[in-house]
């Protein structure tokens, strides 16, 4: 832990496509272990800046810290193995692997045995067994052994967080990780969030503003890619300009 | 009278030992596996009057299984396959007219200038997916053939490398008139590629490559370098590509410049897509089926061999995705269903 018990900062982050300015001086900070919000309207930039931050887009200007060290010429694959992760909005996953192939593979990578050739891969049972783990931890453990393809929606989204969790990480982004899902079925999704392991900070985007106050300790309001403000939920809720803008009767799209 | 026996319960596994089956089962030895070697190794003895086309099948087999690697497993597609194959069957060749006459450092020094070449490739179009992946290997297959074409001091040109004299196998088995050496030497270093590549498509890493075909976007978020994986990836599959073609130079004691045509890279794709493409064994019972066909109905009427290719392939994309084996699969889950209900 650094000094000032940041996980991962933000440095006047800017990004910009031609002259559409998606990101504008970004200075964002997510504590250790905290469970952190990322709401805004359509089109305010938040997709944008778990890109940035995951590094699937390289920022214009600016520095993006993980743990106090610079992780802004890392990429995507470097930042997962310094414990930074991410999830997808839309489903991201390996139609005809089976929940344990996938969640296997992300282990052996992680354990630094993902490139080996000669490794027998069925008696890796430590990696099997703890992917196992994963499965179970998000209610999954019954699915591991059918292809992801015929898995029901809402257990694709439980499984778009296992890969992510799998890689055993600090920061863990997770784009709308209830994208889609019915009500009762999101409520599961944001419970198995909210019980991960204090250690690991999350920072996830979520349209409704329900769970996003039931779950969240601290929550970003992005408004056309600058962070209009930053508070407790409270705080948040009692903002005039995040009503105004955001929570208000007059929702601005 | 004994009393009633009880069936013995059987135990119903937990999920976390399905867990474990899922990776025993993918890597379990298919019976079309055994078949298809035990079919082989019987054909040598049964038809000694065709084991030039026994020992083809094999090499033909063997560069389909390369090329399975790529295409099959990563789901990296490729158009120039037989640059590999030709390297390998040149560098064999111009090894014994040099010298270097001796057989199986032939074709370890074959399929490592192979997998040099691989290698460079895959720095190339390691950025690339899709049509640009095709386009490119498409493009550098061309090239080196019309490279081979011109360069006559070194390759021959059209008329190819000839006159290869290879020393006996171990010193002692002399390659004779009737190609039996020839053959079972062929099979031998076939059945050993086959293991060694079975063995890396059930490693982490095959696991990996199947990762990159089911979702390539995601390859990098869950930690893995999707540059040096293809980069591996190439360098293995132009490796074995590379033996095959060195096989061929080594037991027909010429290198045709057709060792690079891009029919040859063709092919490859149509025995991978007849047999079951991401299976191994589905590559070499495309080759034995493409070739056994080819020798029997071009002995009927030559002119006719690609129309029935041509209906093959679209009977086999529309109705049989997953080829010959991916058939087969299907026929043997359907008998035990029936089975199981009777």
């Amino acid at each position: 832990m650094n000094a000032n018990g940041a996980a991962l900062s933000t440095d006047n982050l800017c990004k910009n496509f031609g002259a559409l300015r998606v990101a504008i001086d970004v200075n964002f900070t997510l504590p250790q272990g905290c469970r952190h919000a990322l709401i805004g309207p359509n089109g305010s930039g938040k997709t944008t800046l778990i890109n940035l931050i995951g590094g699937a887009l390289a920022p214009t200007s600016g520095k993006i810290l993980l743990d106090g060290q610079d992780i802004t010429g890392l990429s995507a694959d470097q930042r997962v193995l310094r414990g930074l992760t991410r999830t997808f909005q839309i489903n991201t996953l390996f139609p005809r692997l089976t929940p344990i192939e996938a969640v296997t593979m992300v282990v052996c990578q992680r354990r630094g045995y993902g490139a080996s050739l000669w490794r027998s891969l069925k008696r890796s049972h430590e990696a099997i067994d703890e992917a196992y783990e994963v499965l179970s931890q998000l209610h999954l453990a019954e699915d591991c052994d059918r292809p992801t393809a015929q898995l029901a929606y809402g257990r694709q989204r439980l499984l778009e967080i296992a890969l992510a969790l799998a890689a055993r990480p600090k920061v863990l982004l997770l784009d709308e990780p209830a994208a889609g899902v019915p009500q009762q079925q999101s409520g599961e999704i944001l419970s198995v969030i909210s019980s991960l392991p204090d250690d690991i900070a999350v920072l996830f985007i979520e349209h409704d503003i329900d769970l996003v106050f039931r779950f969240a300790e601290r929550i970003t309001v992005l408004v056309a890619g600058r962070i209009l403000c930053e508070g407790t939920p409270a705080e948040i809720a009692a903002n005039p300009e995040v009503r105004r803008i955001y929570l208000g009767d007059e929702v601005h799209v | 009278m004994t009393a009633i026996e009880l069936p013995a319960t059987v135990p119903v596994p937990t999920s976390q030992e399905k867990a474990h089956k899922v990776f025993a089962f993918s890597s379990r030895w298919r019976w079309e596996e055994i078949a298809f070697w035990v079919v082989a190794a019987i054909s040598i003895v049964v038809f000694p009057t065709h084991l030039v086309l026994i020992a083809q099948v094999l090499i033909t087999g063997l560069f389909a299984l390369s090329f399975d690697l790529l295409v099959g497993y990563a789901g990296i597609p490729s158009l120039g396959h037989a640059a590999f194959f030709g390297i390998g069957a040149y560098t064999a060749g111009l090894l014994a007219r040099a010298g270097w006459t001796e057989p199986i450092s032939g074709l370890v020094i074959a399929a490592i200038v192979a997998g040099v070449a691989g290698l460079a490739l895959s720095v190339v179009v390691s950025r690339l997916t899709g049509i640009g992946l095709i386009m490119i290997t498409l493009g550098v297959g061309l090239l080196l053939y019309e490279a081979a074409h011109s360069a006559r001091g070194i390759t021959g040109g059209d008329d190819g490398l000839s006159g290869i004299n290879i020393a006996p196998i171990f010193g002692h088995f002399q390659f004779d008139f009737y190609g039996r050496t020839a053959v079972v030497y062929t099979f031998c270093v076939a059945f050993l590629l086959y293991l060694v590549a079975r063995r890396i498509v059930n490693s982490p890493f095959g696991l990996e490559l199947k990762g990159i075909r089911e979702n390539v976007r995601r390859v990098p978020a869950i930690g893995i370098p999707l540059r040096s994986r293809y980069m591996v990836a190439f360098t293995v599959s132009a490796a074995l590509a590379g033996v095959a073609g060195a096989l061929l130079a080594q037991i027909t004691q010429t290198v045709a410049l057709s060792a690079l045509s891009f029919d040859r890279s063709a092919a490859a794709l149509i025995m991978v897509m007849i047999g079951g493409m991401g299976t191994l064994i589905g590559a070499l019972v495309g080759a034995a089926a493409y070739m056994v066909a080819q020798d029997r109905l071009s002995d009927l009427n030559p002119v006719y061999w690609n129309f029935w290719v041509g209906l093959l392939l679209v009977l086999f994309v529309l109705f049989a995705r997953g080829g010959l084996i991916g058939g087969v699969d299907r026929l043997i889950v359907w008998i035990r269903s029936k089975r199981s209900k009777s």
